[in-house]
């Protein structure tokens, strides 16, 4: 219990250090001049329910913080210009830490909206007391997700597209397979306002891809965060889609089962890197060594940067995410315990000031512990505070598990049994 | 002038078959070509591009090998005459089992000229006019022409001309990601040249399982090539000693310079020319020549096969489907369709990506319950010996029983190994039968025989 206090902790502490308390807009990582990313937002406004449930600050203050990003959400310019902040009630990808403005040229993110909507969606549930503060911030997160026009986002397709550009349109790809896609349609399937069709969804998970590999059956999705993201806000233990009844699974197993073949694939540590095995693991999206070596023989490594590596179909460059073994708490918790104390015995430079790093990769630069991402990254930071919270107490799973919004969008999926019954 | 039984129009790997099938069913057999016997396949394509391949292969083998060899030595150097004069003589010996001469003495008139109907049962080769009874058109696919601005003939060239090149292009550009393009873009980059690759998909091999494509991408930029992926190449002008590119990505523009350009978009059924209409043979212009399921024209006399009417443009399916043709026009037994074909193909590229059946999208599309039994290339002792544990095998069974459905392997000789699973799906053995036959030890199709022993082996505990 000590180090899971220290940890959720620590990785709160993030969002103390990071954001700018005159909008609530939080950094995507500690890095000098970074922006803000609105998915880190998204995390941070759980993490404050969190923070009123810990004891780390009042809940006074936490509403007041919530209310500002609120705020600062629903007054921001929407539309197709160049200097809005976002359009259709979706958000771009990055603004400007202080004038909140798009940055980077980036995209209208439907991925990174949703995974700010399901935070707004939360602070709506928590902050339910009869005050001027939290009747506010109920309104505004009620105003954020009926904004959003899920329809719009189909561009005329039956699937969702992944963004919008405001100088190209539509990006022209959209999103294939088993992956954290699961939020936005659950999201957009429980919008009243704009609601997406259960077909839209039903024909995304045709392209779902279920096998045995390495002695599990499971739907595939290769980086660990894919299978996370949707669940740190939504309660799937024991519920059933259409799909996952077919397979006598559900999601929340199919994770406690993605968390065994990453532990076997590491243990087989088929590449030989520096550092895998089965009690260090952690193959999901992070921070990596860009360095390429030199030559063309197959034998030689590259390096891919920040990249959703996967296992067993890679990419895998010897970069683990030191975050992801603790961050499966809630599935697998005894893997992720003696994973995270396994990982800080051997590589402590990975978890400065009780933070992980984004990634760590030991078969670079071993002599000297390792390659090691600067800084740190905010999704991880609040994906490790809501993993730990839901493992200890289910804080966030509950309060989503109360959303209409959330009940409405699991049923038109065609979800069923556990707690929707 | 008396009939033939069968007039044959075009002698690549489907007609050939088809004229030496009839005349050894004693048919009087004609069989026309305006080019050199052997088409696409043996001349300006497989044949060609697999040798190719093999020697991108030998050199990017020789580079692993210099990592084990003595420092001082000299980095292998490819010296492209030679490779083209390998290549030519590779197509000359493949294309000597075909030699006019040797059917002659099988007993097929072979006329070399362009052939065009000019009636329901008469075509003219040439000067020459020939009445038939039954014809074939078996005249394949040549590469689709680029429709880029500024892309004109003589700035690129595709699958049907680069065969003919002399020397290394030092900037390749390739356009498109199709497997011709994966394949050719990786084994020039092996055999020296700068490459770049532009597909305007997220992937390349849009059809293929989508963990075998990334195995792909991983596997070409390993190699060095760049690849522009969801990138279109919207026009193109000639400098003196280049082609530059204008690209798009996401409408960001860009630009690519090349000494060479080629333009591999897919080939479309070479049917120009033959005066279809006045046969009465109709013609889609996707499909190519439409036939039913037995291969018949909309002229009953008239049969087509391979890339000229068929999806499925691989030599393997032109030669059996001509077969089919010729079986369906002269035999005295059950038409056969093709739609009940077992058709494996495979992308030659490092890993080899080769694929028959179903694939798994296809299957929940169809709402036809399978299971999926995947064995990585990475635990196989056979390809870690042979340091090519890059890949997987994938077998897909129906579910509630052990009949194989499809299958896609990824592994430096896919193409072979997925052979053994052609059998099994055409003869009926199911996978439990798989599983029990002995495989040599080491090899790499033993991952065959492993991902069938999943299929009653309990899960792991998770």
């Amino acid at each position: 219990m000590a180090l899971t206090n220290r940890l959720q902790r620590g990785a709160f502490g993030y969002f103390r250090a990071y954001t700018n308390p005159l909008n609530g807009l939080v950094a995507d990582t500690s890095r000098a001049g970074s922006p803000c990313s609105i998915a880190v937002v998204g995390f941070a406004l759980s993490c404050q329910a969190v923070a009123v449930e810990r004891g780390w600050c009042s809940r006074e203050e936490a509403a007041r913080a919530v209310l500002t990003t609120l705020e600062f959400f629903w007054d921001s310019p929407q539309g197709g210009g160049a200097n809005a902040t976002g359009n259709k009630g979706f958000f771009y990808h990055f603004l400007d830490m202080k004038s909140g403005q798009r940055v980077w040229d980036c995209e209208l993110s439907l991925i990174d909206t949703a995974l700010l909507i399901a935070g707004v969606l939360s602070v709506g549930q928590y902050f339910v007391r009869e005050r001027p503060v939290e009747r506010r911030i109920r309104q505004l997160a009620e105003s954020l997700y009926r904004r959003v026009d899920w329809v719009w986002a189909q561009n005329d397709s039956p699937t969702l597209s992944q963004g919008w550009h405001p100088d190209y349109g539509f990006l022209h790809y959209g999103w294939e397979g088993y992956d954290e896609a699961l939020l936005i349609y659950l999201l957009g399937l429980g919008s009243p306002t704009s609601p997406l069709s259960p077909r839209s969804f039903t024909t995304w998970t045709l392209t779902y891809q279920w096998e045995r590999l390495l002695g599990q059956d499971v739907l595939y999705s290769g980086p660990l965060f894919t299978h996370l993201f949707p669940q740190a806000w939504i309660d799937l233990r024991e519920i059933r889609d259409a799909f996952m009844r077919e397979k006598r699974s559900d999601y929340f197993r199919n994770t406690c089962r993605t968390v065994e073949l990453q532990r076997e694939y590491c243990e087989r540590n088929p590449r030989g890197f520096l550092g895998y095995g089965r009690d260090i693991w952690g193959l999901s999206a992070g921070d990596g060594p860009t360095m390429r070596a030199s030559g063309e023989c197959p034998s030689d490594q590259r390096h891919f940067g920040y990249m959703a590596r996967g296992a067993p179909f890679g990419p895998d460059d010897g970069t683990l995410c030191p975050w992801a073994m603790m961050v499966t708490l809630p599935f697998t918790p005894e893997a992720a315990l003696s994973g995270t104390r396994a990982l800080l015995a051997e590589y402590p430079q990975a978890c400065l000031e009780d933070r992980f790093a984004s990634g760590i990769n030991p078969t670079v630069d071993p002599e000297s512990g390792g390659w090691l991402s600067e800084g740190w990254y905010g999704l991880d930071q609040g994906l490790l505070v809501m993993s730990i919270e839901n493992a200890r107490t289910q804080l966030i799973w509950s309060l989503l598990r109360g959303s209409t919004h959330i009940r409405r969008g699991l049923i038109r999926a065609g979800f069923r049994g556990g707690w929707l019954s | 002038m008396k009939s033939h039984d069968l007039v044959i129009v075009g002698a690549g790997p489907a007609g050939l078959a088809a004229a030496e099938l009839a005349a050894r069913l004693g048919a009087r057999v004609a069989l026309i070509e305006r080019d050199r016997l052997g088409g696409t396949s043996v001349n300006t394509g497989t044949v060609p591009s697999k040798a190719l391949i093999r020697l991108g292969t030998l050199f990017a083998a020789m580079r692993e090998a210099s990592h084990l060899r003595h420092p001082d030595g000299d980095e292998p150097v490819a010296n492209f005459q030679r490779v083209a004069a390998r290549l030519r003589a590779i197509e000359h010996r493949v294309g000597s089992f075909h030699s006019a001469e040797r059917l002659r003495r099988a007993g097929v008139e072979v006329h070399f000229g362009v052939a065009r109907f000019v009636g329901e049962r008469t075509l003219v080769a040439g000067s020459r006019r020939l009445n038939f009874r039954n014809a074939l058109v078996t005249t394949g696919a040549r590469a689709t022409p680029p429709s880029i601005p500024g892309l004109v003939e003589g700035s690129y060239v595709t699958s049907d001309t680069l065969f003919s090149l002399e020397h290394l292009p030092r900037e390749l550009a390739v356009i498109g990601g199709g497997a011709l393009g994966c394949e050719l873009a990786q084994a020039f980059r092996r055999l020296g040249s700068r490459v770049t690759i532009f597909q305007d998909e997220p992937r390349f091999l849009p059809g293929e399982e989508r963990d075998a494509a990334q195995i792909l991408a991983q596997s070409m930029a390993r190699d060095g090539v760049t690849i522009r992926l969801n990138t279109s190449v919207v026009s193109a002008r000639r400098e003196p000693n280049a082609v530059v590119l204008e690209t798009q990505n996401n409408q960001h523009n860009a630009e690519a310079r090349a000494d060479l350009v080629l333009v591999s978009v897919g080939r479309t059924p070479a049917t120009q020319g033959l005066g279809l209409d006045a046969a009465g043979i109709r013609m889609d212009a996707a499909q190519g020549i439409v036939v039913d399921k037995f291969l018949r024209t909309t002229n009953p006399r008239v049969y087509a096969a391979g890339d000229v009417c068929l999806p499925y443009r691989y030599t393997h399916v032109a030669e059996r489907t001509a077969r089919m043709a010729v079986g369906n026009l002269l035999g005295e037994g059950a038409r056969q369709s093709h739609t009940n074909l077992t058709i494996p193909w495979c992308t030659f590229c490092a890993p080899e990506i080769a694929h028959v059946g179903l694939q798994a999208w296809e299957a929940r599309k169809k709402n036809i319950p399978i299971r999926t039994f995947t064995v990585m290339m990475q635990d196989i002792d056979r390809a870690i010996i042979d340091r090519q544990d890059v890949g997987f095998v994938k077998l897909h069974v129906a579910g509630g029983s052990d009949t194989i459905l499809g299958a896609t392997i990824v592994a430096s000789r896919a193409s072979e190994m997925i052979n053994e699973v052609c059998v099994a799906m055409s003869t009926g053995i199911g996978l439990r039968a798989l599983a029990k036959v002995i495989h040599i030890y080491p090899s790499q199709s033993d991952a065959i025989r492993i991902a069938a022993l999943a299929l009653d082996e309990p899960l792991a505990p998770a």
